[in-house]
């Protein structure tokens, strides 16, 4: 039997080997996603783009925009000197935001009233609106606390220290979008990766007509699977290897928890990948089905359902049900748990039973839907 | 004593489309046996059927006096097949394809058969050279040399030699010819009439029956007629006034035409219409009808009894 696995997993890597093409596309693809997601894809909001219409012109409204200025978050394009150009900013988006200053902003400070500010975002990406403002919510807060503090003190009255919320965030201190990307990152090319490729070597037998000397020769389905499964098993290890690197050379990212418990979760990750792949090389006939389905299937649900980029929990229940199709959901958590965290198996423990489950199920559906079919083809 | 492969009235169906409708066979051990016939007519079916890789519908099937739906795997064992399209890995050299195959079917020591195989296949010069880049007449060796790896008792042939250039043919029936004498059975399907009379027994195959089943030198005597070879000028004109005037089997061939006859006297006759029609008969023959002839008389015979 241990022959016959091995005979064939040799046989598939010398076939890989000579692939250029499929090798190609093995490295390259998850250079270029990571590259994609790493950098084009960021969902930090920074360097606003902001323009301002001053029309007090007075130091208060001065120091009130260098209040803003002075952070990472707003840079100024320019100031503006009608009414009208605020629509033609914000309609040629050469601002996100505009601030419009009254000309009575001065004197309302001094006579102690309530001196208001026009706040004009383009909401069109409303997610960016809603950070803008907070961002925009907070200078004022701490602008209108200095004046507070300013006019008491001249007066001299001394105050007692207010409440202050000192916020820290764990696991992701600076909030980096990357870091939250990149475990769901691996995931995804890792399931692509096993999925297309044993799917194609299984339907490239199919369609040239080998699996019908296969047929006639000693060899068994399981012993068929496995032999196949060993090289891209390798290949996805040697992958999952250039994105942890690359994530640490490019974004500063280190692998905080046991690197022991990183290859069994990647492992059993690959097993019900595998599990997809051999599903769908049971279901397609020809090399163009099977690679546009192992895709979709792999691709799409590892984007949306899994807790890559959209959080499960606030997904509708219904759709959370739905969310369990793809094995990706649990390795991101065992990533999550492991990368970032540092956590241990009491964390992820019942995402690796998930797993096993998940495979488990597949691997049934396709060989029921595999013996279906041969019944079919031997008798039909 | 039994055959090595008995089949009793065989049936099957794709669908709606009857592919065998009753087929019996018995072959015997140390047999070259032949399966001929139009495409469609069940030839290749009939083969899947023995190896296993399609289920009988009606009938047995049995081989080694193991009934093929029972003993499948041990049946496989024993048998080597080699089908229509070339399913070699084209990835893989001469020699990976050789070893895969070996490591397959359980053949653990076969660096020796390997060479033995290469050497037999004349292939050896060739053994690190991709199977893709092969030429048709080699791929169909190396085919050859994968399913033998294992020392079948029985090999399954699927017209192995359709696309291959004429002296590569040549060259994979002497392989042949060396494996019956190592007493080995073939059973082979080819359209090639011409390769059936190099068989010790030919099935002739129409629409999903055996039309007639013997050694092609009884096949050719049943008919009881003769093959008249006809050289004349111009022919058009004598093919034309032959096919108007009299109902045997006609067949034009380049600069000659044959005529099925059943004595001298229709030879005569048939002299003399040429003649009449001022047709220059330069040339003329009398000789025993090729495979194809029969094959061909024996199909119109059974469109005019229905």
């Amino acid at each position: 039997m241990l022959n016959r696995i091995k005979a064939i997993a040799v046989k598939e890597t010398r076939q890989l080997l000579r692939d250029v093409r499929m090798m190609g596309v093995i490295f390259l693809f998850p250079v270029f996603l990571l590259v994609v997601f790493g950098y084009a894809i960021n969902f930090d909001v920074q360097h606003i783009q902001l323009s301002v219409l001053d029309r007090d012109n007075s130091p208060e409204s001065r120091e009130f925009i260098n209040s803003l200025l002075s952070t990472d978050y707003f840079d100024l394009v320019t100031y503006l000197k009608s009414d009208r150009e605020i629509r033609e900013f914000l309609d040629r988006k050469k601002a996100q935001c505009i601030a419009v200053i009254p000309s009575n902003f001065s004197n309302e400070i001094y006579r102690n009233e309530v001196a208001k500010i026009q706040f004009l975002i383009d909401g069109v990406d409303g997610n960016t609106a809603t950070i803008i403002m907070n961002y925009v919510n907070a200078a004022v807060a701490s602008y209108s606390n200095n004046l507070n503090y300013e006019f008491l003190s001249s007066r001299g009255i001394k105050l007692s220290s207010s409440v202050s919320l000192e916020p820290r965030f764990w696991f992701n201190p600076d909030l980096n979008s990357t870091r939250f990307l990149i475990p769901g990152l691996i995931g995804m090319i890792l399931i692509i990766i096993a999925v297309v490729t044993i799917s194609l070597s299984i339907v490239r037998e199919k369609e040239r007509g080998t699996i019908e000397q296969l047929n006639v020769s000693s060899i068994k389905i399981p012993e068929l699977l496995t032999g196949k499964a060993i090289p891209y098993i390798v290949i996805a290890f040697i992958n999952a290897g250039i994105i942890l690197a690359a994530g640490y050379l490019f974004f500063g990212i280190e692998v905080k928890g046991s690197y022991l418990w990183l290859l069994i979760s990647t492992l059993f990750f690959l097993a019900a990948s595998i599990g997809i792949g051999i599903l769908v090389s049971v279901i397609a006939d020809s090399l163009q089905v099977a690679f546009l389905a192992g895709t979709l299937i792999s691709l799409l649900p590892s984007m949306l359902l899994s807790g890559f980029v959209f959080p499960i929990e606030s997904m509708p229940y219904v759709i959370r049900i739905f969310s369990n199709v793809t094995p990706t959901k649990f390795y991101i958590v065992c990533l999550r748990s492991i990368l970032l965290k540092g956590a241990g198996i009491e964390v992820f423990w019942e995402q690796l039973l998930y797993m096993v489950i998940f495979t488990v199920i597949v691997v049934v559906a396709a060989s029921k839907i595999y013996n279906k079919k041969q019944l079919k083809e031997l008798s039909s | 004593m039994n055959g090595i492969i008995e089949i009793n009235n065989l049936h099957r169906r794709y669908g709606e489309t009857v592919a065998l409708r009753g087929i019996s066979l018995r072959i015997k051990k140390g047999e070259m046996f032949g399966f001929v016939g139009p495409d469609g007519a069940g030839k290749t079916t009939t083969i899947r059927i023995m190896c296993g890789l399609l289920n009988p519908g009606e009938g047995t099937v049995r081989l080694f006096d193991e009934d093929i739906l029972e003993k499948r795997n041990v049946i496989q064992k024993r048998i080597g097949y080699l089908s229509q399209k070339f399913s070699l890995y084209g990835d893989l050299t001469v020699d990976e394809n050789i070893e895969f195959f070996a490591e397959i079917h359980n053949v653990t020591d076969y660096k020796r058969r390997r060479d033995e195989l290469l050497e037999f296949t004349r292939l050896k010069p060739f053994r690190k050279r991709l199977a893709e880049k092969l030429s048709g007449g080699m791929k169909q060796k190396l085919a050859l040399a994968c399913s033998l790896i294992h020392k079948p008792e029985i090999l399954f042939l699927d017209e192995p030699t359709t696309g291959v250039d004429p002296v590569s043919r040549r060259d994979f029936w002497k392989i042949l010819a060396d494996l019956i004498k190592e007493k080995i059975t073939i059973v082979m399907a080819t359209p090639y009439l011409d390769e059936a009379e190099r068989c010790s027994r030919v099935a002739m195959f129409n629409n999903g029956e055996i039309i007639t089943c013997d050694t092609p030198d009884n096949i050719k005597k049943s008919i009881g007629l003769m093959s008249l070879e006809i050289v004349c000028k111009p022919i058009k004109v004598a093919y034309e006034l032959l096919s108007s005037e009299i109902n045997n089997d006609i067949q034009l061939f380049g600069d000659r035409i044959n005529v099925l006859v059943k004595s001298q006297g229709e030879t005569d006759s048939i002299l003399r219409i040429l003649n009449s029609g001022n047709v220059e008969v330069v040339d003329r023959r009398l000789t025993e009808p090729s495979i194809e002839n029969v094959f061909m008389n024996l199909i119109k015979h059974r469109k005019l009894n229905g």
